[in-house]
Protein backbone atom coordinates (compact mmCIF):
# COMPACT_ATOMS: atom_id res chain seq x y z
CA UNK A 1 0.00 0.00 0.00
CA UNK A 2 1.49 3.32 -1.07
CA UNK A 3 0.72 6.42 -3.13
CA UNK A 4 0.24 5.81 -6.83
CA UNK A 5 2.45 8.77 -7.68
CA UNK A 6 6.07 9.72 -6.99
CA UNK A 7 5.33 13.45 -6.86
CA UNK A 8 2.42 15.53 -5.66
CA UNK A 9 2.00 17.82 -8.65
CA UNK A 10 -1.75 18.13 -8.53
CA UNK A 11 -4.93 16.48 -7.30
CA UNK A 12 -5.67 15.73 -10.96
CA UNK A 13 -3.07 12.90 -10.91
CA UNK A 14 -4.32 11.24 -7.70
CA UNK A 15 -6.74 8.34 -7.41
CA UNK A 16 -9.39 8.35 -4.62
CA UNK A 17 -7.35 5.73 -2.69
CA UNK A 18 -4.37 8.14 -2.59
CA UNK A 19 -6.58 10.87 -1.17
CA UNK A 20 -8.05 8.55 1.46
CA UNK A 21 -4.57 7.35 2.44
CA UNK A 22 -3.30 10.93 2.80
CA UNK A 23 -6.32 12.00 4.87
CA UNK A 24 -6.19 8.97 7.19
CA UNK A 25 -2.44 9.37 7.70
CA UNK A 26 -3.01 13.07 8.40
CA UNK A 27 -5.42 12.28 11.22
CA UNK A 28 -2.69 10.17 12.88
CA UNK A 29 -0.26 13.06 12.51
CA UNK A 30 -2.84 15.39 14.01
CA UNK A 31 -2.71 13.24 17.15
CA UNK A 32 1.12 13.48 17.11
CA UNK A 33 0.76 17.28 17.18
CA UNK A 34 -1.22 17.06 20.46
CA UNK A 35 1.57 15.17 22.27
CA UNK A 36 3.99 16.73 24.77
CA UNK A 37 6.75 16.10 22.18
CA UNK A 38 5.26 17.01 18.80
CA UNK A 39 7.89 15.34 16.72
CA UNK A 40 8.53 11.91 15.19
CA UNK A 41 11.84 10.60 13.79
CA UNK A 42 10.38 9.25 10.50
CA UNK A 43 12.29 11.44 8.01
CA UNK A 44 15.59 11.77 9.88
CA UNK A 45 17.51 10.85 6.75
CA UNK A 46 15.65 13.17 4.37
CA UNK A 47 16.63 16.67 3.28
CA UNK A 48 13.94 18.92 1.84
CA UNK A 49 14.31 22.25 0.07
CA UNK A 50 11.47 24.75 0.16
CA UNK A 51 11.71 26.58 -3.11
CA UNK A 52 9.48 29.65 -3.06
CA UNK A 53 9.44 31.75 -6.20
CA UNK A 54 6.29 33.50 -5.02
CA UNK A 55 5.21 35.08 -1.74
CA UNK A 56 3.66 32.91 0.93
CA UNK A 57 3.04 33.02 4.68
CA UNK A 58 0.85 30.08 5.69
CA UNK A 59 1.94 27.50 3.15
CA UNK A 60 5.62 28.11 3.74
CA UNK A 61 5.48 28.11 7.53
CA UNK A 62 3.17 25.11 7.43
CA UNK A 63 5.51 23.09 5.19
CA UNK A 64 8.52 24.06 7.26
CA UNK A 65 6.83 23.03 10.50
CA UNK A 66 5.64 19.78 8.92
CA UNK A 67 9.19 18.98 7.79
CA UNK A 68 10.70 19.78 11.18
CA UNK A 69 8.10 17.71 13.01
CA UNK A 70 9.05 14.77 10.80
CA UNK A 71 12.72 15.36 11.74
CA UNK A 72 13.72 16.16 8.15
CA UNK A 73 16.53 18.64 7.43
CA UNK A 74 15.26 21.73 5.64
CA UNK A 75 16.66 24.46 3.45
CA UNK A 76 14.69 27.55 2.52
CA UNK A 77 15.06 29.28 -0.78
CA UNK A 78 13.32 32.44 -1.84
CA UNK A 79 13.70 33.92 -5.31
CA UNK A 80 14.27 37.44 -4.02
CA UNK A 81 17.83 37.82 -2.78
CA UNK A 82 19.02 34.74 -4.71
CA UNK A 83 20.94 34.29 -7.94
CA UNK A 84 17.65 34.20 -9.83
CA UNK A 85 18.06 37.95 -10.21
CA UNK A 86 21.44 37.28 -11.89
CA UNK A 87 19.67 35.28 -14.58
CA UNK A 88 19.95 31.68 -13.38
CA UNK A 89 17.27 29.40 -14.83
CA UNK A 90 14.86 27.36 -12.69
CA UNK A 91 16.44 24.07 -13.76
CA UNK A 92 19.99 25.30 -13.04
CA UNK A 93 18.97 26.57 -9.62
CA UNK A 94 17.32 23.27 -8.69
CA UNK A 95 20.14 21.12 -10.08
CA UNK A 96 22.64 23.13 -8.05
CA UNK A 97 20.61 22.59 -4.91
CA UNK A 98 20.15 18.89 -5.65
CA UNK A 99 23.90 18.40 -6.16
CA UNK A 100 24.16 19.15 -2.44
CA UNK A 101 22.20 15.91 -1.81
CA UNK A 102 18.63 17.08 -1.36
CA UNK A 103 15.87 14.44 -1.55
CA UNK A 104 12.65 16.41 -1.94
CA UNK A 105 11.58 19.74 -3.38
CA UNK A 106 8.59 21.71 -2.13
CA UNK A 107 7.92 24.33 -4.73
CA UNK A 108 5.78 27.39 -5.32
CA UNK A 109 6.01 29.22 -8.61
CA UNK A 110 3.97 31.87 -10.42
CA UNK A 111 4.13 29.89 -13.68
CA UNK A 112 1.50 27.17 -14.07
CA UNK A 113 3.21 23.85 -14.79
CA UNK A 114 6.61 24.79 -13.33
CA UNK A 115 6.67 21.76 -10.95
CA UNK A 116 5.55 19.46 -13.79
CA UNK A 117 8.49 20.72 -15.85
CA UNK A 118 10.89 20.06 -12.98
CA UNK A 119 9.48 16.58 -12.39
CA UNK A 120 10.51 15.62 -15.93
CA UNK A 121 14.09 16.75 -15.44
CA UNK A 122 15.16 15.97 -11.89
CA UNK A 123 15.22 12.77 -9.82
CA UNK A 124 13.92 14.25 -6.53
CA UNK A 125 10.29 13.98 -5.40
CA UNK A 126 8.39 17.22 -5.93
CA UNK A 127 5.52 18.66 -3.93
CA UNK A 128 3.60 21.43 -5.61
CA UNK A 129 2.93 24.23 -3.11
CA UNK A 130 1.02 26.26 -5.70
CA UNK A 131 1.78 26.85 -9.38
CA UNK A 132 0.32 29.95 -11.01
CA UNK A 133 -3.40 29.53 -11.64
CA UNK A 134 -3.17 25.73 -11.96
CA UNK A 135 -3.19 23.76 -8.69
CA UNK A 136 -2.50 24.00 -4.97
CA UNK A 137 -2.94 20.35 -3.97
CA UNK A 138 -2.02 20.50 -0.27
CA UNK A 139 -4.56 23.29 0.25
CA UNK A 140 -7.31 21.16 -1.28
CA UNK A 141 -6.24 18.21 0.89
CA UNK A 142 -6.34 20.26 4.08
CA UNK A 143 -9.69 21.74 3.05
CA UNK A 144 -11.03 18.21 2.55
CA UNK A 145 -9.55 17.09 5.87
CA UNK A 146 -11.21 20.03 7.63
CA UNK A 147 -14.61 19.35 6.01
CA UNK A 148 -14.35 15.67 6.93
CA UNK A 149 -13.44 16.56 10.49
CA UNK A 150 -16.44 18.89 10.74
CA UNK A 151 -19.07 16.91 8.80
CA UNK A 152 -17.75 13.33 9.06
CA UNK A 153 -17.61 12.66 5.33
CA UNK A 154 -17.19 14.31 1.94
CA UNK A 155 -19.52 12.01 0.08
CA UNK A 156 -22.78 13.67 -0.88
CA UNK A 157 -21.87 16.97 0.77
CA UNK A 158 -22.58 20.17 -1.12
CA UNK A 159 -19.65 22.53 -1.33
CA UNK A 160 -19.67 25.91 -3.01
CA UNK A 161 -16.50 27.74 -4.01
CA UNK A 162 -17.15 31.47 -4.05
CA UNK A 163 -15.30 34.28 -5.79
CA UNK A 164 -12.34 34.42 -8.13
CA UNK A 165 -12.61 30.95 -9.67
CA UNK A 166 -10.75 32.06 -12.80
CA UNK A 167 -7.45 32.85 -11.07
CA UNK A 168 -7.68 30.45 -8.15
CA UNK A 169 -5.48 27.36 -8.00
CA UNK A 170 -7.24 26.53 -4.73
CA UNK A 171 -10.53 26.33 -6.64
CA UNK A 172 -9.21 23.96 -9.30
CA UNK A 173 -7.55 21.61 -6.79
CA UNK A 174 -10.67 21.65 -4.64
CA UNK A 175 -12.92 20.83 -7.59
CA UNK A 176 -10.76 17.85 -8.63
CA UNK A 177 -10.55 16.54 -5.09
CA UNK A 178 -14.19 16.98 -4.09
CA UNK A 179 -15.45 15.39 -7.31
CA UNK A 180 -13.11 12.40 -6.85
CA UNK A 181 -14.39 11.92 -3.31
CA UNK A 182 -18.05 12.04 -4.27
CA UNK A 183 -19.04 15.55 -3.13
CA UNK A 184 -21.26 17.90 -5.10
CA UNK A 185 -19.49 21.06 -6.21
CA UNK A 186 -20.78 24.48 -7.22
CA UNK A 187 -18.83 27.55 -8.21
CA UNK A 188 -20.33 30.98 -7.54
CA UNK A 189 -19.22 34.51 -8.37
CA UNK A 190 -19.48 37.20 -11.02
CA UNK A 191 -19.54 35.84 -14.60
CA UNK A 192 -16.27 37.64 -15.35
CA UNK A 193 -14.45 35.59 -12.71
CA UNK A 194 -15.88 32.19 -13.69
CA UNK A 195 -14.40 30.39 -16.72
CA UNK A 196 -17.00 30.13 -19.44
CA UNK A 197 -17.01 26.38 -20.03
CA UNK A 198 -16.26 25.27 -16.47
CA UNK A 199 -19.57 23.46 -15.99
CA UNK A 200 -19.01 21.21 -19.04
CA UNK A 201 -15.25 20.81 -18.50
CA UNK A 202 -15.27 19.96 -14.81
CA UNK A 203 -18.87 18.90 -14.24
CA UNK A 204 -19.69 21.51 -11.60
CA UNK A 205 -22.77 23.64 -11.02
CA UNK A 206 -22.48 27.36 -11.74
CA UNK A 207 -24.42 30.05 -9.87
CA UNK A 208 -24.17 33.80 -10.29
CA UNK A 209 -26.44 34.62 -7.34
CA UNK A 210 -24.64 34.40 -4.00
CA UNK A 211 -27.79 34.00 -1.91
CA UNK A 212 -28.98 31.03 -3.99
CA UNK A 213 -25.54 29.46 -3.77
CA UNK A 214 -25.50 29.75 0.02
CA UNK A 215 -29.01 28.31 0.27
CA UNK A 216 -27.86 25.26 -1.69
CA UNK A 217 -24.63 24.41 0.13
CA UNK A 218 -23.43 22.69 3.32
CA UNK A 219 -20.02 24.33 3.12
CA UNK A 220 -18.96 27.65 1.57
CA UNK A 221 -15.28 27.97 0.71
CA UNK A 222 -14.73 31.69 0.12
CA UNK A 223 -11.76 32.51 -2.11
CA UNK A 224 -9.58 35.59 -2.20
CA UNK A 225 -9.86 38.09 -5.03
CA UNK A 226 -6.47 37.68 -6.68
CA UNK A 227 -5.81 41.24 -7.80
CA UNK A 228 -2.16 40.43 -8.50
CA UNK A 229 -3.16 37.97 -11.24
CA UNK A 230 -5.83 40.12 -12.88
CA UNK A 231 -4.47 42.17 -15.74
CA UNK A 232 -7.79 43.61 -16.81
CA UNK A 233 -10.81 45.12 -15.11
CA UNK A 234 -13.13 42.24 -14.21
CA UNK A 235 -15.38 44.10 -11.76
CA UNK A 236 -15.79 47.80 -11.16
CA UNK A 237 -14.62 48.16 -7.56
CA UNK A 238 -13.87 46.13 -4.45
CA UNK A 239 -16.77 47.87 -2.75
CA UNK A 240 -19.16 46.80 -5.48
CA UNK A 241 -17.78 43.27 -5.33
CA UNK A 242 -18.41 43.21 -1.60
CA UNK A 243 -21.99 44.34 -2.05
CA UNK A 244 -22.78 41.65 -4.63
CA UNK A 245 -20.52 38.74 -3.57
CA UNK A 246 -19.20 39.48 -0.09
CA UNK A 247 -20.34 36.85 2.45
CA UNK A 248 -22.03 38.84 5.22
CA UNK A 249 -23.57 37.98 8.57
CA UNK A 250 -26.92 39.19 7.30
CA UNK A 251 -26.87 36.73 4.39
CA UNK A 252 -25.96 33.82 6.65
CA UNK A 253 -28.62 34.75 9.23
CA UNK A 254 -31.19 34.67 6.43
CA UNK A 255 -30.51 30.97 5.73
CA UNK A 256 -32.57 28.22 7.36
CA UNK A 257 -29.44 26.24 8.31
CA UNK A 258 -25.95 26.85 9.65
CA UNK A 259 -23.38 26.35 6.92
CA UNK A 260 -19.62 25.91 7.42
CA UNK A 261 -17.47 28.84 6.31
CA UNK A 262 -13.94 28.28 4.98
CA UNK A 263 -11.27 30.51 3.48
CA UNK A 264 -7.79 29.47 2.31
CA UNK A 265 -6.27 32.82 3.37
CA UNK A 266 -4.99 35.44 3.17
CA UNK A 267 -8.34 37.09 3.90
CA UNK A 268 -9.31 40.43 2.42
CA UNK A 269 -11.65 41.44 5.23
CA UNK A 270 -14.58 43.45 3.98
CA UNK A 271 -14.08 42.30 0.37
CA UNK A 272 -14.96 38.63 -0.17
CA UNK A 273 -15.86 38.00 3.46
CA UNK A 274 -16.92 40.27 6.32
CA UNK A 275 -14.97 40.29 9.57
CA UNK A 276 -17.86 39.10 11.74
CA UNK A 277 -18.31 36.07 9.46
CA UNK A 278 -14.60 35.20 9.33
CA UNK A 279 -14.40 35.34 13.14
CA UNK A 280 -17.74 33.60 13.84
CA UNK A 281 -18.31 30.09 15.23
CA UNK A 282 -19.41 28.93 11.80
CA UNK A 283 -15.97 29.65 10.42
CA UNK A 284 -13.28 26.93 10.49
CA UNK A 285 -10.61 29.15 8.94
CA UNK A 286 -8.08 28.70 11.76
CA UNK A 287 -8.77 24.96 12.00
CA UNK A 288 -7.85 24.80 8.30
CA UNK A 289 -4.48 26.34 9.11
CA UNK A 290 -3.97 23.97 12.05
CA UNK A 291 -4.84 20.94 9.93
CA UNK A 292 -2.46 22.14 7.22
CA UNK A 293 0.59 20.98 9.19
CA UNK A 294 -0.79 17.45 9.75
CA UNK A 295 -1.86 17.10 6.11
CA UNK A 296 1.53 18.25 4.82
CA UNK A 297 3.28 15.86 7.21
CA UNK A 298 1.19 13.06 5.71
CA UNK A 299 2.08 14.07 2.13
CA UNK A 300 5.81 14.33 2.84
CA UNK A 301 5.85 11.12 4.87
CA UNK A 302 3.99 9.11 2.22
CA UNK A 303 6.13 10.45 -0.65
CA UNK A 304 9.36 9.82 1.28
CA UNK A 305 8.21 6.29 2.16
CA UNK A 306 7.73 5.71 -1.54
CA UNK A 307 11.18 7.09 -2.33
CA UNK A 308 13.22 3.90 -2.15
CA UNK B 1 0.05 -25.65 10.72
CA UNK B 2 0.19 -26.24 14.48
CA UNK B 3 -2.12 -24.92 17.13
CA UNK B 4 0.06 -23.36 19.83
CA UNK B 5 -2.79 -22.30 22.09
CA UNK B 6 -6.37 -23.46 21.66
CA UNK B 7 -9.40 -21.51 22.84
CA UNK B 8 -9.32 -22.71 26.44
CA UNK B 9 -5.53 -22.40 26.75
CA UNK B 10 -5.69 -18.88 25.34
CA UNK B 11 -8.29 -17.81 27.91
CA UNK B 12 -6.30 -19.37 30.77
CA UNK B 13 -3.06 -17.82 29.55
CA UNK B 14 -4.58 -14.35 29.41
CA UNK B 15 -6.06 -14.84 32.86
CA UNK B 16 -2.64 -15.91 34.17
CA UNK B 17 -0.93 -12.87 32.63
CA UNK B 18 -3.53 -10.64 34.28
CA UNK B 19 -2.92 -12.28 37.65
CA UNK B 20 0.86 -12.03 37.31
CA UNK B 21 0.61 -8.35 36.46
CA UNK B 22 -1.79 -7.72 39.34
CA UNK B 23 0.46 -9.62 41.72
CA UNK B 24 3.44 -7.41 40.91
CA UNK B 25 1.52 -4.13 40.81
CA UNK B 26 -0.82 -3.94 43.75
CA UNK B 27 -1.04 -0.12 43.62
CA UNK B 28 -2.92 0.68 40.41
CA UNK B 29 -2.33 4.44 40.72
CA UNK B 30 1.22 4.17 39.44
CA UNK B 31 0.71 1.70 36.63
CA UNK B 32 -0.49 2.19 33.07
CA UNK B 33 -1.11 -0.46 30.43
CA UNK B 34 -0.39 0.29 26.79
CA UNK B 35 -1.40 -2.01 23.94
CA UNK B 36 0.66 -1.82 20.75
CA UNK B 37 -1.20 -1.18 17.50
CA UNK B 38 -2.48 -3.00 15.64
CA UNK B 39 -2.18 -6.61 16.81
CA UNK B 40 -1.42 -5.98 20.46
CA UNK B 41 -4.75 -4.24 20.97
CA UNK B 42 -7.12 -7.25 21.30
CA UNK B 43 -4.81 -9.13 23.70
CA UNK B 44 -4.10 -6.02 25.79
CA UNK B 45 -7.83 -5.27 26.04
CA UNK B 46 -8.50 -8.77 27.39
CA UNK B 47 -5.62 -8.61 29.87
CA UNK B 48 -6.75 -5.19 31.10
CA UNK B 49 -10.39 -6.35 31.39
CA UNK B 50 -9.25 -9.23 33.57
CA UNK B 51 -7.16 -6.94 35.77
CA UNK B 52 -10.09 -4.54 36.06
CA UNK B 53 -12.26 -7.39 37.34
CA UNK B 54 -9.69 -8.07 40.08
CA UNK B 55 -9.90 -4.40 41.18
CA UNK B 56 -13.56 -3.44 40.67
CA UNK B 57 -13.27 -0.24 42.73
CA UNK B 58 -10.37 1.29 40.82
CA UNK B 59 -9.99 2.45 37.24
CA UNK B 60 -7.20 0.73 35.33
CA UNK B 61 -5.37 3.19 33.05
CA UNK B 62 -5.22 1.86 29.51
CA UNK B 63 -4.08 3.33 26.20
CA UNK B 64 -3.04 2.21 22.73
CA UNK B 65 0.16 3.24 20.96
CA UNK B 66 0.95 3.16 17.24
CA UNK B 67 4.64 2.95 16.41
CA UNK B 68 4.47 3.38 12.62
CA UNK B 69 6.25 6.75 12.58
CA UNK B 70 9.08 5.36 14.75
CA UNK B 71 9.89 2.30 12.65
CA UNK B 72 13.46 1.77 11.43
CA UNK B 73 12.22 0.74 7.98
CA UNK B 74 10.04 3.78 7.20
CA UNK B 75 11.70 4.39 3.87
CA UNK B 76 11.76 0.83 2.59
CA UNK B 77 8.17 -0.25 3.21
CA UNK B 78 5.05 1.79 3.90
CA UNK B 79 2.92 0.68 6.83
CA UNK B 80 -0.49 2.16 7.44
CA UNK B 81 -0.59 4.31 10.54
CA UNK B 82 -3.15 3.47 13.24
CA UNK B 83 -4.66 5.49 16.04
CA UNK B 84 -2.67 6.36 19.13
CA UNK B 85 -4.76 7.10 22.19
CA UNK B 86 -2.92 7.67 25.45
CA UNK B 87 -5.28 9.87 27.48
CA UNK B 88 -2.91 10.27 30.47
CA UNK B 89 0.69 11.25 31.18
CA UNK B 90 3.24 8.45 31.51
CA UNK B 91 5.61 10.73 33.45
CA UNK B 92 6.92 8.84 36.49
CA UNK B 93 4.61 5.85 35.88
CA UNK B 94 5.21 2.14 35.59
CA UNK B 95 4.34 1.33 32.00
CA UNK B 96 3.46 -2.18 30.86
CA UNK B 97 3.66 -2.55 27.08
CA UNK B 98 1.47 -5.35 25.78
CA UNK B 99 1.79 -7.03 22.37
CA UNK B 100 0.70 -10.32 20.87
CA UNK B 101 3.93 -11.82 19.49
CA UNK B 102 7.52 -10.87 20.36
CA UNK B 103 9.73 -11.72 17.38
CA UNK B 104 12.67 -9.57 16.24
CA UNK B 105 12.20 -6.98 18.98
CA UNK B 106 12.14 -4.09 16.51
CA UNK B 107 8.54 -3.11 17.29
CA UNK B 108 9.38 -2.86 20.98
CA UNK B 109 12.48 -0.77 20.17
CA UNK B 110 10.23 1.64 18.26
CA UNK B 111 7.64 1.60 21.05
CA UNK B 112 10.28 2.57 23.63
CA UNK B 113 11.21 5.54 21.43
CA UNK B 114 7.58 6.53 20.95
CA UNK B 115 6.88 6.29 24.66
CA UNK B 116 9.52 8.95 25.40
CA UNK B 117 7.35 11.49 23.57
CA UNK B 118 4.62 11.08 26.21
CA UNK B 119 6.89 11.68 29.20
CA UNK B 120 9.60 9.86 31.16
CA UNK B 121 8.25 6.63 32.64
CA UNK B 122 9.74 5.40 35.92
CA UNK B 123 9.89 1.86 34.61
CA UNK B 124 8.82 0.03 31.45
CA UNK B 125 7.93 -3.66 31.35
CA UNK B 126 6.98 -5.89 28.45
CA UNK B 127 4.16 -8.42 28.40
CA UNK B 128 3.58 -10.63 25.34
CA UNK B 129 1.26 -13.51 24.58
CA UNK B 130 3.81 -15.47 22.54
CA UNK B 131 7.59 -15.16 22.78
CA UNK B 132 9.41 -16.46 19.71
CA UNK B 133 12.74 -17.18 21.37
CA UNK B 134 15.94 -17.35 19.28
CA UNK B 135 14.62 -14.96 16.62
CA UNK B 136 15.60 -11.71 18.32
CA UNK B 137 17.52 -9.07 16.37
CA UNK B 138 17.82 -6.69 19.33
CA UNK B 139 18.60 -7.21 23.03
CA UNK B 140 14.97 -7.14 24.21
CA UNK B 141 13.27 -9.74 26.44
CA UNK B 142 9.74 -9.97 27.86
CA UNK B 143 9.01 -9.60 31.59
CA UNK B 144 5.78 -11.58 31.23
CA UNK B 145 4.94 -14.06 28.48
CA UNK B 146 2.08 -16.42 27.81
CA UNK B 147 4.04 -19.09 25.98
CA UNK B 148 7.61 -19.28 24.71
CA UNK B 149 8.14 -21.19 21.47
CA UNK B 150 11.05 -22.08 19.20
CA UNK B 151 10.40 -21.19 15.58
CA UNK B 152 12.19 -20.78 12.30
CA UNK B 153 12.40 -17.35 10.66
CA UNK B 154 10.40 -18.73 7.74
CA UNK B 155 7.44 -19.61 9.98
CA UNK B 156 4.60 -17.33 11.01
CA UNK B 157 2.79 -17.05 14.32
CA UNK B 158 -0.72 -15.66 14.20
CA UNK B 159 -3.37 -15.04 16.82
CA UNK B 160 -6.74 -15.78 15.21
CA UNK B 161 -9.19 -13.78 17.33
CA UNK B 162 -12.31 -15.03 15.56
CA UNK B 163 -11.39 -18.64 16.39
CA UNK B 164 -9.58 -17.66 19.60
CA UNK B 165 -6.51 -19.69 18.72
CA UNK B 166 -2.79 -19.07 18.32
CA UNK B 167 -1.48 -20.84 15.25
CA UNK B 168 2.02 -21.54 13.91
CA UNK B 169 2.19 -21.70 10.13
Amino acid sequence: MQLSTKHLLGIKDLVPEDISLILSTASQFKEVLQRPVKKVPSLRDVTIVNLFYENSTRTRISFELAEKRLSADTINFTASGSSVSKGETLLDTVNNILSMKVDMVVMRHSASGAPHFLAKHIPAAIVNAGDGINEHPTQALLDAFSIKEKLGTLEGKKIVLIGDIMHSRVALSNIYLLKKMGAEVMVAGPPTLIPKYISEALNVKVEYNLKKALEWCDVANVLRIQLERQNQVLFSSLREYNLAYGVSKKLLDGLDKEIVIMHPGPINRGVEIDSDVADSNQSIILQQVENGVAVRMAVLYLLAARGN
Amino acid sequence: MTIILDKQQLQLTILRLAHQLAENHVDLNDIVFIGLQPRGVPVSKLVVENIQQLFPNEKVKYGVLDITFYRDDVRSELHKANTTDIPFSVEGKHVVLIDDVLYTGRTIRAALDALQDFGRPKKVELCVLVDRRFNRELPIQPDYFGKAIDTLGSQKVKVEWDKEEVILY
